[in-house]
């Protein structure tokens, strides 16, 4: 089972990209399930989502404490929430920002990592330039598929079009495209 | 068809393959998608022959349903937690005149304090209330047990609530089989009312009875519940017969052959709990699940039987019953009577605290050992309680114990 943990903030659609990244996986014909952290849903409050990836039916339906990746859509929850608790010392980490590891604080924390495991994608630029709003929930998605090498992009791109239909959908599945391509360069 | 759907978009469709005729309901969390999807298939003309009804409270919602229903139309709303409560007078009528409607409960707490998580406080609220109370333990079997809940209400004329926990289900996305309208024409047969109010054939529905009968009414009353014990198996084989997989009947067993330990619980909480119980038998332990998928009635003599050779019972619940203890437990301790066993009661998941597989292993190693308490609280915080009743005996005006807690927990951190 591949486990999947999102962190972001109300509005950037991190509920949303769990359940993409849940449908990405059902067109390729396995398990998953998506489901956010149960609470109230405020604009700008922090919210986590989560999605389980498997061969066979999932049973489980605890919160995801050791996450295979995590997704942080917000770099301002970095000092607030503990984005990578239970995160596997052989997992993924994909980080929204235009600034380094380095310069965010977490070359440190994360250098034990596998080389290629953690890498940072300005999903929000991509988002503002394709689809012309700072939702970067969709950029990060193609980032995903990139780096764990878990779907194909045609999948993300199939999820993101049941979600977003005509403009916004194009818009989203160029964002994702263009993190796509951004993670197949090594950082 | 094969389909990633949220659960609560899931229940829709299938409320719309069961073409009710009317739909009346006041949104609340987390029901609030179950209905909204139902109204946007009435306006999109998806589900046809229906009226949807907008509601000023779940009070006019379970009054329309039953005005709906006593006029012959196929009828159906949902609620959850106060919602339900909002509408408690009106629950015991639907019952009590014997009307067929179909109710999801999106199972939540009840406040106070203000909870909008998942646990079975409201669905216990109403268990003695007349209707047929099935649970999920997936959302494919909460979609399913909708399509099995009309003909089983108009079969006996009794209102049936499905309950589908809050949140764990209701907003979970996954994989689920929706069936196609003709195989759901073929299953669910056109509603004929027991009896109808009906302008050309005028009577009366709602008499007052008097002490001379009332004892009688009620007595058919559980009679019929009785009967829908024989009705839901009956129901379930014919499910499966025309779907092609397992969903509802009155509970589920999971390797509970030969096991001295079996857990029984309701509802979602049985995933993890199968899980958790696989993994302990990895260690040697053999311990059962049964998850009741039909609550009212409860399915007492059939219990028995599948419980008969446990000499441990462990009943996992999300409801408490306070100066009592676990709800589901007493009707569990009146089915095992004179049984070798004994049972214990676990009280998890209130307000939507998460029930993790690690907490219910090492519950159930305890268990094993003989080290549970008759009436266990799992992952209690057992130093924010003592902190509070430390307060309490201060004095007399220690304040409002949930602001107490909550500073509990900004200062002492949510684990102990």
């Amino acid at each position: 089972m591949f486990q999947v943990r999102l962190h972001g903030r109300g509005g950037q659609g991190v509920v949303t990209a769990a359940e993409m990244l849940s449908i990405a996986a059902f067109l390729e014909g396995r398990h998953a399930q998506a489901f956010p952290n149960f609470g109230s849903e405020r604009m700008g409050a922090p919210v986590v989502s989560f999605c389980r990836i498997d061969d066979k039916p999932i049973r489980l339906r605890e919160p995801i404490h050791e996450p295979d990746a995590v997704i942080v859509q917000d770099v301002t929850l970095l000092g607030a929430v503990p984005v990578f608790q239970g995160l596997k010392p052989k997992g993924y980490v994909l980080v929204n920002s235009t600034k380094t590891l380095k310069e965010l604080g977490l070359a440190d924390a994360l250098n034990k990592m596998p080389e290629g495991h953690v890498r940072v994608v300005g999903a929000t630029e991509l988002a503002v330039r394709h689809v012309g709003r700072p939702v970067p929930n969709a950029a990060l998605l193609g980032a995903f598929a990139g780096v764990t090498g878990l779907l194909h992009f045609a999948s993300v791109e199939a999820a993101i079009r049941d979600k977003f239909k005509g403009a916004v959908g194009d818009g989203n599945v160029k964002a994702a495209r263009a993190a796509f391509d951004d993670v197949a360069v090594p950082a | 068809m094969l389909k990633q759907i949220e659960g609560s978009r899931a229940v829709a469709e299938a409320v719309a393959l069961c073409r009710p005729e009317v739909i009346c309901a006041y949104p609340i969390t987390p029901q609030t998608h179950i209905v909204e999807a139902c109204g946007e298939f009435v306006r999109t003309g998806q589900l046809e022959n229906c009226e949807f009804i907008n509601v000023e409270s779940e009070f006019a919602a379970l009054s329309v349903a039953i005005g709906a229903s006593a006029a012959g139309a196929r009828s159906y709303t949902a609620t959850a937690s106060q919602g339900l409560l909002f509408m408690a007078e009106a629950v015991y009528n639907a019952s009590g005149l014997g009307l067929p409607i179909v109710m999801t409960l999106g199972n939540r707490a009840i406040g106070a304090p203000i909870n909008i998580w998942n646990d079975h406080s409201d669905a216990m609220s109403m268990r003695d209330a007349g209707w047929i109370m099935l649970f999920a333990e997936t959302n494919q079997e909460a979609l399913d047990l909708h399509i099995q809940a009309f003909r089983l209400a108009e079969q006996l004329s009794c209102p049936v609530m499905v309950c589908m926990d809050g949140f764990i289900l209701t907003h979970a996305y996954e994989r689920l089989e929706i069936p196609d309208q003709a195989a759901v024409d073929a299953y669910l047969p056109p509603f004929v009312p027991r009896q109808v109010l009906d302008p050309a054939d005028p009577y009366s529905i709602g008499a007052m009875v008097g002490p001379e009968a009332f004892t009688e009414v009620r007595y058919l009353a559980h009679d019929k519940q009785l009967q829908a014990l024989d009705v839901i198996p009956e129901i379930h084989t014919s499910f499966k017969e025309q779907f092609g997989r397992e969903s509802g009947g009155l509970f589920h067993t999971y390797q509970v052959e030969g096991a001295p330990t079996v857990v029984v619980t309701m509802g979602s909480l049985a995933g993890t709990l199968k899980d958790a119980v696989d993994e302990l038998r990895q260690e040697g332990p053999q311990v059962g699940v049964v998850s009741l998928s039909c609550y009212r009635p409860f399915p007492r003599t059939e219990l028995r039987h599948a419980l008969e050779h446990a000499r441990r019972v462990i009943v996992v619940e999300k409801a408490v019953a306070p100066g009592a203890g676990g709800v589901v437990s007493m009707d569990l301790r009146m089915a095992l009577q004179g049984v070798d066993c004994y049972v214990k009661t676990v009280i998890a998941g209130l307000g939507g605290r998460p029930v993790t597989s690690p907490s219910l292993q090492s519950m159930l190693r305890r268990a094993l050992k003989g080290e549970l308490a008759d009436l266990h609280f799992l992952d209690l915080n057992r130093g924010m309680v003592d902190r509070e009743l430390s307060r309490q005996r201060r004095g007399i005006a220690s304040g409002p114990v949930a602001e107490n807690l909550l500073k509990d927990v900004a200062v002492h951190g949510a684990a102990d």
